[in-house]
């Protein structure tokens, strides 16, 4: 396959203010390429720099150093309304002294489409996002959810190259984000346009994405497909911020090969397939999903941990288990209820907890 | 019942309004249609020669205080908008001290603000008289007494009532609004005329009514600034009223003067009315 030119390009993009005299660094050196039609989203806690990041892409912000390029495109210094790019506002900035024909068809004017097409592209976006039979309406007419479609469509109806949308469910109550969420992939896939989605939350940005760049303090810690990071986090932030993790730490015991055994305490034994060095301390990471806890040893080659269960919490579709291991550390363990309620272990018995080796890994 | 609270404690308010602003009102029209003079006594004769007589008699000066008022309410538009502007979008946390800056002559009482203008414009002043010291002004150049002079004060004096209700106005305006007026290809010119402005007319509005009304019945201006040649409408009903004790002309002049600026209000809000203005700005 040949290396395509992405859609949108950053290259050692820092974005620096003043702050109180102080220089602070919300974009420390980000560097990645988002392919065409992909849906790519920039995840991460409040401050991490994603929006920045997408403001740098809109031409709202202008990168301290580094260059942003659109299509193989040196845009640095070009103006957002002189870039072939739309962006979705977090509040949607819907232009509140217009109704929604007149906010959907406000770019075209700008471009000077003619009336005719202009019309036509409206017409056709709104029946997109569902809100045909309501063009006459004002902004504050509307509900939370048509409100946001009409920002959708204002956006859309120009035909970006790239569409931009900042935390654009995040008004939304969880059953309308759900719904939008569906919607939103339905609509990236019936227009074909590279979107680039800003959010704080692990759930959407994993239901939606085709990648992920997890960011934290201003760099990009992973990035990869849904899978990859919640299989595969790269680092022990992402493995705390993507899901629940249970984050250990042992020593090395013994190395055969390209697996190692980590004790924790002296009926403890983890096995990873990470490359180790005997006596070395390292950080492990599973997933509460993963572990089966049993109230007898378990047989075979798994990792075992034993321990008493501190805290048992019926969850419907699963039981979660917090249970204190020897060192004082604590492990999260959900049990699915695949075919009767009951728990396995009550608050204060002790249990065994296994997994499969390839589910924890030294990070 | 606590529910009626809201209404007894809004009564005292609007009692002294129904007694000190419609009780004179009242009298006002009543003795507008008297006539007599101050030795014989007033009859109430209900005559409307009074205003007949008024309007035929100071036409020039009621229509010089229109002019004189719009003409200075333009002027506080454009000279006040981009201030307003300024301290809403690019003051930054300096914000209220220029607020406080602008109402700081307020502290200083209206006539002694327009008398000192007064020295300030003197032909020989601090300014002129030294210019003219330095050559850089003809010896026979002068301000004061001059139309300039008028406009120039009440525009001096309005200005912050310009400022002030465009700024709440523009404050109000969510700057996010704006970027996606950029995002969505307009120009710095096209997102003024087709967001900022627009959301702006509230306040443009406000400021134009808190401004025209008031410069043009204002009669300290052209008293202390106008000479004789710039008499405007609120001069004569107070030598009327004051030196003629001519109470009737005086009276059916004020009422003039407020059905005038009521029926130019009205024309100018159906006009210009904001519902207008914004579909205009839609387009």
């Amino acid at each position: 396959m040949t290396e395509a030119i992405p859609a949108i390009e950053l290259d050692g993009v820092v974005k620096e203010y003043l702050s109180h005299g102080e220089t602070v660094q919300a974009v420390k050196g980000v560097s990645l390429g988002i392919g065409e039609g992909e849906f790519f989203s920039l995840l991460g806690p409040s401050g991490c720099g994603k929006t920045t990041t997408m403001r740098m892409i809109a031409g709202f912000e202008e990168p301290t150093k580094g260059v942003v390029r659109l299509h193989g495109q040196d845009v640095t210094d070009v103006p957002p309304n002189k870039r072939d790019i739309n962006m979705v506002f977090q509040s949607y900035a819907l232009f509140p002294h217009m109704n929604v024909w007149e906010n959907v068809a406000f770019g075209l004017r700008r471009r000077k489409v003619a009336e005719a097409e202009i019309k036509q592209r409206v017409g056709e976006i709104l029946e997109i996002v569902d809100l045909t039979g309501r063009e006459k309406r004002r902004p504050r007419e509307m509900s939370g959810g048509q409100q946001q479609r009409v920002a959708l469509a204002r956006a859309l109806v120009n035909r970006p190259r790239a569409l931009l949308l900042d935390e654009p469910l995040g008004a939304l109550d969880l059953k309308l984000r759900q719904l939008m969420q569906i919607e939103l992939k339905r609509i990236q896939r019936e227009v074909g346009i590279t979107f680039v989605y800003v959010t704080h939350d692990q759930n959407e940005a994993l239901t939606m994405s085709d990648r992920i760049a997890v960011m934290n303090d201003g760099l990009v810690e992973q990035l990869a497909n849904p899978r990859e990071i919640y299989e595969r986090p790269a680092t022990k932030f992402v493995a705390g911020f993507i899901g629940t993790s249970n984050l250990l730490s042992g020593t090395v015991e013994s190395v055969s090969g390209s697996a190692a055994v980590v004790r924790l305490g002296a009926e403890d034994r983890i096995l990873i397939s990470s490359q180790a060095t005997a006596g070395e301390t390292v950080d492990l990471t599973v997933r509460p999903e993963k572990i089966t806890i049993s109230t007898e040893q378990p047989e075979g080659e798994l990792s075992v941990v034993r321990g008493t269960v501190n805290e048992v919490v019926y969850l419907g579709t699963y039981n979660s288990y917090a249970v204190g291991l020897a060192d004082g550390a604590e492990i999260m363990v959900f049990q699915q209820n695949a075919n009767d309620s009951s728990v396995t272990a009550e608050r204060g018995d002790t249990v065994w907890l296994s997994w499969q080796p390839q589910h924890s890994y030294a990070l | 019942m606590k529910r009626w609270a809201p209404y007894w404690l809004a009564l005292p308010g609007w009692m002294w309004l129904g007694i000190f602003l419609v009780v004179p009102i009242v009298a006002m029209a009543s003795v507008s249609l008297q006539t007599g003079n101050l030795l014989d006594g007033f009859v109430q004769t209900f005559s409307v020669s009074n205003y007949t007589d008024a309007i035929g008699k100071y036409s020039t000066q009621l229509v010089r205080s229109l002019v004189y008022g719009g003409v200075a309410t333009v002027i506080m538009l454009l000279l006040g908008y981009p201030v307003a502007y300024w301290i809403a979008f690019k003051a930054g946390s300096r914000k209220s001290m220029y607020l406080f800056l602008l109402l700081l002559p307020f502290f200083v009482s209206f006539v002694l603000r327009t008398i000192s203008w007064g020295f300030l414009l003197a032909d020989d002043g601090i300014l002129f008289g030294t210019l003219k010291g330095w050559g850089l002004l003809p010896e026979n150049f002068h301000v004061l007494a001059t139309t300039v002079a008028v406009i120039g004060g009440l525009v001096y004096n309005f200005l912050p009532f310009m400022i002030l209700p465009i700024y709440v106005a523009l404050e109000r305006v969510d700057p996010r609004v704006i970027e996606a007026a950029y995002d969505l290809y307009a120009s710095r010119f096209d997102a003024f005329r087709r967001v900022v402005l627009p959301l702006s007319l509230p306040g443009v509005f406000a400021g134009v009514l808190m401004t025209f009304v008031p410069a043009t019945a204002d009669p300290v201006n052209a008293a202390v600034l106008g000479g004789t040649g710039n008499t405007m409408i609120g001069n004569i009903i107070q030598t009327e009223y004051l030196v003629n004790s001519n109470y009737p002309t005086a009276s059916a002049l004020s009422f003039t003067l407020m059905a005038v600026l009521l029926v130019g209000i009205f024309i100018y809000a159906r006009a210009l009315g904001t519902e207008n203005v914004l579909e205009a700005a839609a387009r």
